[in-house]
């Protein structure tokens, strides 16, 4: 079975997807003496004026995806900058109206940090529960508001478990309220299809490396009406109308805009297929004993699927997978030896929260992959339950949490 | 990962061959079996280590061990690096094994020293149980 299959096998797209051949060829055509090298920002020659013309280009592409005004549409260099430019821009540009935010638990540090951050500056932040389903209501969002709320920030698709938020909902509470809402995209793109055009959120950051584009690059979209304002975070030539300065990576931003356009293009028979991967996908493990997912299925992505597997450890589930490159909800790997703050907000119990993983699949995910990992899945979990005291105890119908644990 | 290749092989040996990795149970009610179970879910590790003795004039000496472990990769190498070091040993040899000597067998990095000291507390509480049914 593994003489024909590359390994490892990529099952981390929601950490980041491998550009697209068609984009890296648009990338390799805006770099070299050869190609549209130049500065955008020349006025004065025909070097600026075509890679002035291909940043536009770009641009229209990326609008055309969630269908606004390229005029809306602000270069920056990926979505945490994008992120942070919304909100420390609103709070900012708009501070003598409130110094009230409201978050989730569940968004992307991304998000949390320019908040925290915003904190220490003098605002105050409410950082919201999701539900069990590992979504943040429309209703929760309303109990939080108060007079001096100025922005409301709330993430569209969850990089964790690959829940929807409902932006309808949560915009149209803004709105009535005359409150910024700002949402985070980055996982969105190319999954599910977004509208500018009717949907009421003010400000919204994309990635290009979620989406088959390269890192380095992403956008903020900037609504034109009803007007936002946000003050600029990087100073230094005031390109993109003052918001955003610095030179304009040309062959980045044209990578973005080509994966958007195929994104746009062949977003159905991308997610067709994938749903079909998914469902097998699922289907299989869910004939594992005591396993749980994380998140709503029946209101998720289905490029993600985050699932905990009970008396078996993460990081070990990891290690035993080593030929399947995946995600863990335990942070152990990344040295902080803590669950995932975003299954803890779903108030999963820590060891389900540390035995989880998140599976994330994508363009160039194959169905033989597929049936690889599944195979490798249910021989780790087995090996890893035959070694595990706390699975002996439950076949021997001992409730883990009556037992007195010895922490140290 | 700051995995050495020791925690790797260990860790892959002991999921591939739990037989011949001492993975498994004894009887704890046995008279001539100690159990200890140390760390909690919550925390990420549990380690189950059994002992089963056999008194050699004025000692003892541990004639098998058994073991499980719920844990990261590092915890359940260190376990089986453990049951390694105590069999054939007497009680007294097997007290003075510090978690130090796991960490150097199996190269752990400063970050999983943890999954050696719990180590260390397993067979330390498998020994107390064993004196006292004796």
């Amino acid at each position: 079975m593994s003489n024909d299959i590359n390994l490892p096998i990529y099952m981390d797209y929601a950490s980041t997807t491998p550009v697209d051949p068609r984009v890296a060829k648009k990338i390799s055509d805006h770099l070299t003496i050869d190609g549209n090298f130049g500065n955008p920002a020349s006025r004065s020659h025909k070097f600026g004026w075509k890679a002035e013309e291909a940043v536009e280009e770009a641009r229209s592409h990326v609008a055309n995806l969630v269908n606004c005004d390229p005029r809306e549409i602000v270069w920056t260099s990926g979505a945490t900058e994008a992120d942070n430019l919304a909100i420390k821009g609103v709070a900012n540009f708009y501070h003598k109206n409130g110094k009230h935010i409201i978050t989730s638990k569940i968004e992307h540090k991304a998000v949390l940090d320019p908040c925290r951050q915003l904190e220490r500056d003098g605002f105050e932040v409410t950082y919201l529960e999701p539900n069990e389903g590992g979504v943040i209501t429309p209703e929760a969002v309303l109990n939080a508001i108060r007079e001096d709320t100025v922005l409301i920030s709330i993430m569209h698709i969850n990089n964790e478990l690959g829940t929807i938020n409902d932006l309808s909902g949560i915009g149209n509470i803004a709105r009535e309220k005359g409150i910024f809402f700002h949402v985070d995209a980055a996982q969105s793109t190319g999954k599910v299809a977004i509208d500018l055009s009717s949907l009421p959120v003010d400000l919204m950051s994309f990635s290009a490396h979620k989406t088959y584009g390269p890192k380095g690059i992403g956008a903020l979209f900037v609504r034109r009406k009803p007007r936002v304002r946000i003050e600029a975070q990087i100073h230094g030539g005031g390109h993109e109308r003052g918001m955003r300065s610095g030179t304009l990576p040309t062959h980045q931003i044209v990578g973005m805009g080509e994966a958007f356009r195929i994104a746009k293009e062949e977003m159905d028979v991308d997610n067709q297929r994938i749903k079909l991967l998914h469902d097998k996908f699922y289907e299989s493990v869910a004939k594992i004993e005591e396993i749980y997912v994380n998140g709503d299925v029946n209101n998720k992505v289905c490029n993600i699927l985050n699932i905990s597997f009970a008396y078996v450890e993460g990081e070990s589930l990891i290690m035993a997978l080593k030929d399947i490159a995946v995600s863990s909800g335990s942070a152990c790997t990344s040295a902080s030896l803590e669950p995932s703050y975003v299954l803890r907000a779903l108030g999963r119990k820590d060891e389900l929260a540390s035995s989880s993983i998140r599976f994330s699949f994508g363009r160039f995910t194959t169905e033989q992959e597929v049936d690889f990992t599944l195979t490798l899945i249910n021989h780790a979990v087995e090996r890893l339950r035959e070694l595990s005291p706390l699975w002996e105890m439950y076949l021997d119908g001992i409730d883990l949490d009556t037992v007195d644990w010895q922490t140290h | 990962m700051a995995y050495s290749k020791k925690v790797v092989d260990k860790f892959e040996n002991t999921i591939n061959e739990p037989a011949k990795y001492n993975v498994g149970r004894f009887d704890p009610k046995e008279m001539n079996v100690g159990t200890g179970m140390v760390g909690a879910p919550a925390c990420g590790d549990v380690m189950k280590l059994q002992i089963k003795c056999e008194s050699q004039g004025n000692t003892h000496v541990i004639k098998d061990v058994k073991f499980k472990t719920y844990g990261c990769g590092s915890a359940i190498a260190s376990s089986s690096e453990l049951v390694e070091m105590l069999i054939g040993k007497t009680l007294e040899e097997a007290k003075e094994i510090k978690n130090i000597d796991i960490v150097e067998a199996l190269e752990l990095p400063p970050i999983k020293i943890h999954c050696s000291v719990l180590a260390e507390d397993s067979i330390k509480q498998a020994i107390e149980d064993y004196e006292q049914k004796q």
